[in-house]
């Protein structure tokens, strides 16, 4: 049974609370994630305030622009897919659900202890595209059809790399498990050094570059939106949405940014963990309690870490060409990836 | 009258999902949209990682989900819309030659039962399934599939080729 703060919970309070913490641990960074960097940072790169009226700062523009979305009539248009129409944007959102499922948060704060982690959050963060392409065509739009064409492709080839540079991690840590990958970081060591820990994106900086890049394309983040491109597109695959449904989209849009933060966080930053030699900790059975607490702590600021990049990289860059994005990730990312792998194997062995 | 042992909740699990995915499966042949084919085939194959998870085999169920659904149906999706999926429906969809369906399905089902039954007979799962570990399903692909894991890469190589060749214009 596992302690809570010296509680005992009870199995069915245990996945309650999970599920909670899921809903908690999803729409909390999204929320976020928009004020501060959507709203704020945004505004004070172009010298220009954001939001200031509603609360002090603007903090609470983000519950106005709910309420303001949740009032707007939800339109379908008249020769769409009215059923698959109406699912899209649900499956979207599911997808980055799922994904926070094998998200670790502290040495017994995870939702599940997951074998295949790293594999299964690759494979479920592949769902959405799915849902985009369903709203794509399902709208009855030239524009949407080939916003969700656009995306289709770019997903698509974008996973590639990022399985590809998960895969030196996965040889270096020799496991898949998301907790594992964390103790596997901290409890190790540097040339006998173990002040550092041992954080994956010293060893596998190639690996971290090419994933942040995939992940920048996987969530369609300017310099890859072709799929939105509003100069282009309207609005590409969000084009016919209002209202509700259009708001899934925005919070499964900044909700995947923050879900894909936690993850790289863990996969190259050392997630929830400090250096264990800091406390004499040797395994995840030794990690203090209190780390439940401040372990998604730790994570949060790691996230809002990597969102800040993430969006920096969004809001100062251009857009590519489409033949451009498809071979940059043909013809760089994924060579680069294998070689990536390769040079880790060797290592991995030799030394 | 059903047997109280067989009441248990992977039994119930599995009947559900089952049930879920015969209708699915029954909807992707009935149905007069190609994408919504295409979709009720996504039910189908997702149907089929949740009832790995039952027996926990949890790599093959995520080896599912990211294959099938995350790239094999996306690339299908992908496809029609690219080339012919109209909205509402379609009336010229059927195969003239659907009614051979039958024979096929009931030769495949008949070979597999076969299969199943000769090479595991009346033996049970054990009571309390073990989750196999990704090491060792390597350690089996690696050592003794080895040589079929090397023909399969060979054949997808060549697949590979084959496409590139296609492909290519010039």
């Amino acid at each position: 049974m596992m302690q809570v703060l010296a509680l005992e919970v009870p199995y069915w309070g245990q996945s309650l609370l999970r599920v909670l913490g899921g809903i908690v641990a999803v729409l909390l960074p999204a929320g976020t994630i928009v004020y501060v960097f959507l709203f704020k940072m945004m505004s004070f790169m172009q010298s220009r305030l954001g939001p200031m009226e509603a609360g002090p700062y603007g903090s609470l523009q983000l519950v106005a622009e709910v309420g303001k979305w949740l009032q707007k009539e939800d339109i379908v248009p008249e020769r769409a897919d009215p059923r698959i129409f109406k699912m899209a944007p649900i499956v979207v959102l599911a997808s980055t659900f799922l994904l926070v499922a094998v998200v670790p948060f502290g040495p017994d704060a995870w939702f599940t202890n997951f074998e295949a982690g790293v594999f299964y959050a690759l494979a479920v963060s592949s769902l959405s595209v799915l849902g985009i392409l369903m709203a794509g065509w399902a709208s009855a739009n030239k524009y949407s059809l080939l916003g969700g064409l656009r995306a289709a492709g770019q997903l698509i080839a974008y996973e590639l790399p990022m399985v590809l540079a998960v895969i030196g991690v996965i040889i270096q840590a020799e496991t898949m498990n998301l907790q594992q990958i964390v103790v596997a970081q901290n409890a190790g060591e540097i040339f006998g050094f173990s002040g550092l820990g041992n954080p994956y994106l010293i060893t596998q900086l190639v690996g971290f570059v090419i994933f942040m890049i995939a992940v920048q394309a996987e969530l369609t983040q300017a310099p890859f939106d072709m799929p939105i491109a509003e100069s282009e597109l309207v609005s590409g695959y969000m084009t016919e949405y209002s209202g509700f449904r259009f708001l899934m989209f925005f919070i499964g849009e900044f909700a995947t940014a923050g879900v894909f933060a936690l993850i790289t966080s863990v996969l190259f930053l050392g997630g929830w963990g400090v250096p264990f030699a800091w406390f004499g900790w040797t395994d995840v059975d030794s990690v203090s309690n209190w780390m439940n607490i401040v372990g998604p702590i730790i994570m949060f600021t790691k996230m809002m870490l990597i969102v800040f990049i993430i969006m920096w990289v969004r809001f100062s860059s251009p857009r590519f060409r489409e033949d451009q994005l498809q071979r940059f990730a043909w013809k760089v990312l994924i060579p680069v990836s294998l070689g990536n792998i390769a040079i880790t194997s060797i290592f991995k062995v030799v030394m | 009258m059903i047997a109280i042992e067989l009441l248990v909740a992977q039994n119930i699990g599995f009947a559900v999902i089952a049930l879920v995915m015969i209708v699915a499966a029954l909807r992707v042949v009935t149905t007069h949209n190609v994408v919504h084919a295409a979709l009720w085939l996504v039910v189908v194959l997702s149907g089929a990682a949740a009832q790995y998870v039952l027996l926990a085999a949890e790599f093959v169920a995520v080896t599912q989900v990211l294959v099938y659904i995350g790239a094999v149906m996306v690339l299908f999706l992908f496809g029609t819309m690219l080339t012919r999926a109209r909205i509402g429906t379609e009336r010229d969809l059927n195969n003239p030659y659907r009614l051979l369906g039958i024979p096929v399905a009931g030769l495949l089902f008949a070979a597999m039962a076969i299969a199943i039954v000769s090479s595991f007979g009346d033996e049970q799962l054990p009571s309390d399934p073990r989750v196999i570990g990704i090491p060792e399903i390597s350690d089996q692909i690696f050592g003794a599939y080895l040589l079929p894991f090397w023909a399969l890469s060979f054949v997808l190589l060549a697949a590979i080729i084959g496409a590139i060749v296609l492909a290519r214009k010039d």
